[in-house]
């Protein structure tokens, strides 16, 4: 019974990390249902960018008091993992605290630990009045519905409670309070426990350490199913995301061939296309669901954390209309699950359910607000581009279904009757000169 | 009109055997849009006075496509774009100028996936680069310490990270140049991009371009400086309709540099 712990231990490790791979293996399977998109080229600027927006976080510093915060709540999350592996090996070994052989330099190292520990604390009860006291705007939009919501406090919490028992465990530890080093934060929570016995304090530090480590699995777990995956899927998608002008949108490939086709004089039209040539299968020209968006737009929904700065910078939201990039990105998201979820109940095949991302998530009215002024790809901090998802679904609604605004449909007949959006004679072009 | 402007055709220059200097893409707007015309002008002005050997497509110029790529149709976009850029390699063009931001976003960043590789500059770019040839001498005239902000278009700034060649410009005026609590990077849109200009907005409770006017009107302006004939037009309209039309003149940035200096 004396490796009891350590058994418990190593079955909730295995659990907490196989769960959680297992979900991993889902949302590869569910990013790739999207189409293939060349991104192999110029690996050193895409290092470089995810050097400089993830772990850098360079555009989160673009609003100071969020990005400020959200800097101490990173490196507080990522430094104070270095306990984490300590925990591991003390749970698997049954030692304690493992690393304080090498002496002198771990009292600074859980010294810096207890001072994030409380920096994170402090951060974390900030962004909880900003969204529940103060309301900022960008937290209140209507696709801010009740999970959302939600979604976001139980992060705080998670985060909360977390920091909150790293810092009991630490204060209760009487072997650690005795070593009188490190213990920078926890020498003043420790008074709080005095009058109890050694043994109480013992029980109250296996707790705190045990729910501590099983909070964190549980945290790792629950990712997969909130908007906080961007803790991990931030890296990929800087590095992934566009290294072109951002007012550059990309050229259709098959358009550009039958486009070619039309141009070139020396074509047959009537020509039989040759067996098995790619003319046989129509391309469906934009989207209309997530499998006709690229992989690294399907990566881009699972990395929104909806902070909402898209939409606070989009002339459309401001002026009231419907539009809200962030919500382009959480239908995605949604709609892939719902896909995902299909696939996983249908032996790994995707049984037509009569809904689509089109309509049934997003409505025309808010495809067509959009100016493509880039403001929201701009605002982004982990380069998210909802804009290229607008574009290509407004591809679908012209090209597939011939469903744009009669407006701009005259716009368009204009352009191919005469080379101006307006009717005008393109033989007139050149009239202002003489004007 | 005072004087005649000199306005070569490529099919000119060719019929000489000549090659000019740098293609001046004129775009519908700056065609066709009576508001946008002046612009046009304003900028052959300077071109002329800067002795540039220039010409234009005239009647062989036909729109980029973009306000059919930005709404949906790819197709018609590619048809136009493949068009042009026929006529541009037929007349072995290398480098192109435009007052429009759509045509330069488009010719610049889209044609060369579909074969048209040329040196694109807004006229922005354009003007700064002949004042630090010595080519064109800036004064400030009229706008001498007038207040004068800038309204980024999104096609020039974030689009295409072009800022600060408009302002160099406005600051040669020896203007005083004041930015709006939106600009550059975070520059609001006039309303006008991505084929809006061609439809109704939106249900909504306002217009964007009268929320970006009010943006413009909060620093106080004697006038507002543009870079876009859409940007000009929406901005105009949003002017007028806070009934400010007299206090505040909205002018692209080679037309507050062809008045300077009285062309």
């Amino acid at each position: 019974m004396h490796y009891l712990p350590n058994i418990v231990f190593v079955i909730a490790l295995i659990i907490g990390i196989g769960y959680f791979a297992k979900n991993v293996k889902k949302l590869v399977r569910n990013i790739k249902l999207g189409h293939d998109v060349d991104v192999s080229d110029n690996t050193s600027q895409r290092w470089k960018n995810m050097a400089m927006i993830a772990l850098g976080q360079t555009k989160m510093m673009h609003r100071p008091i969020s990005g400020f915060l959200h800097i101490v709540v990173y490196v507080g999350f990522v430094i104070i993992n270095i306990e984490v592996l300590e925990i591991i090996i003390d749970g698997i070994f049954g030692t304690h605290r493992i690393f304080s052989a090498i002496g002198k330099p771990y009292g600074v190292l859980i010294g810096a630990f207890e001072i994030l520990a409380l920096l994170v604390f402090a951060s974390v009860i900030i962004f909880w009045i900003r969204r529940n006291v103060i309301k900022l705007k960008r937290f209140w939009k209507s696709e801010m519905t009740t999970w959302p919501k939600s979604d976001a406090n139980i992060i705080l919490y998670f985060e909360m409670v977390l920091m909150t028992l790293f810092l009991v465990m630490n204060a209760t530890d009487v072997h650690f309070q005795d070593m009188n080093s490190g213990n920078v934060i926890s020498q003043f929570i420790a008074p709080w426990f005095g009058s109890l016995s050694e043994s109480t304090l013992h029980v109250i530090e296996r707790t705190a350490w045990w729910l501590h480590i099983l909070g964190i699995l549980a945290f790792l777990n629950y990712l997969y199913f909130s908007k906080h995956l961007h803790i991990l899927l931030a890296f990929p998608n800087t590095y992934y995301g566009s290294l072109k002008p951002q007012g550059q949108f990309n050229n259709l490939e098959a358009v550009t061939k039958e486009v070619r086709l039309m141009m070139d004089p020396n074509v047959d039209p009537f020509a039989v296309p040759a067996e098995g040539s790619e003319t046989n299968v129509p391309a469906k020209f934009g989207a209309s669901d997530v499998q006709d968006l690229n992989w690294v737009q399907l990566l881009n929904a699972y990395t929104c954390t909806e902070c909402g700065r898209c939409t606070s910078e989009c002339p459309a939201n401001q002026t009231g209309k419907k539009l809200s990039p962030r919500k382009i990105m959480m239908d995605t998201r949604d709609r892939l699950e719902e896909v995902g979820k299909n696939i996983d109940l249908n032996k790994g095949i995707f049984k037509d359910d009569g809904k689509q991302l089109l309509d049934n998530y997003i409505t025309r009215e808010e495809l067509w607000a959009c100016t493509s002024c880039n403001a929201c790809v701009e605002a982004c901090p982990v380069s998210i581009n909802p804009l290229s998802i607008i574009m290509d679904m407004r591809r679908y609604l012209v090209m597939e279904q011939s469903a744009a605004p009669a407006e701009l449909n005259n716009m368009m007949n204009n352009i191919e009757n005469n080379g101006a959006p307006w009717p005008y004679n393109q033989m007139d072009r050149l009239n202002w000169k003489n004007e | 009109m005072s004087e005649l402007l000199n306005v070569p055709t490529m099919a000119e220059f060719m019929a000489q055997g000549k090659q000019p200097e740098v293609l001046f893409w004129v775009g519908c707007a700056g065609s066709f849009d009576d508001r946008a015309k002046k612009i046009t002008k304003a900028f052959v002005k300077l071109l002329n006075k800067a002795k540039v050997e220039f010409a234009v497509l005239g009647t062989e110029e036909s729109c980029t496509g973009d306000p059919a790529k930005r709404a949906g149709n790819e197709f018609l976009f590619q048809m136009q774009a493949v068009t042009n850029i026929e006529v541009l390699n037929a007349y072995e063009i290398k480098k192109i100028v435009t007052a429009c931001p759509h045509c330069f976003n488009t010719i610049k960043n889209e044609y060369p996936g579909l074969g048209g590789n040329y040196e694109v500059m807004h006229h922005t770019q354009f003007l700064k680069a002949l004042l630090d040839e010595g080519r064109l001498t800036i004064e400030g005239g009229q706008f001498k310490g007038k207040r004068i902000t800038f309204h980024d278009p999104c096609y020039l700034g974030r689009a295409n990270n072009v800022y600060e060649a408009p302002r160099n410009l406005i600051r040669k005026l020896e203007a005083e140049l004041v930015e709006m609590k939106n600009c550059k990077r975070t520059g609001l849109c006039c309303g006008a991009g991505g084929a809006q200009m061609f439809k109704e907005a939106e249900k909504g409770n306002k217009e964007v371009n009268i929320e970006r006017t009010e943006q413009a009107l909060e620093v106080k302006p004697e006038i507002i400086a543009a870079g876009c004939p859409f940007c000009n037009t929406m901005m105009t309209d949003g002017v007028k309709s806070k009934d400010k039309e007299g206090d505040v003149a909205i002018m692209d940035i080679a037309e507050l540099i062809a008045n300077a200096q009285d062309l």
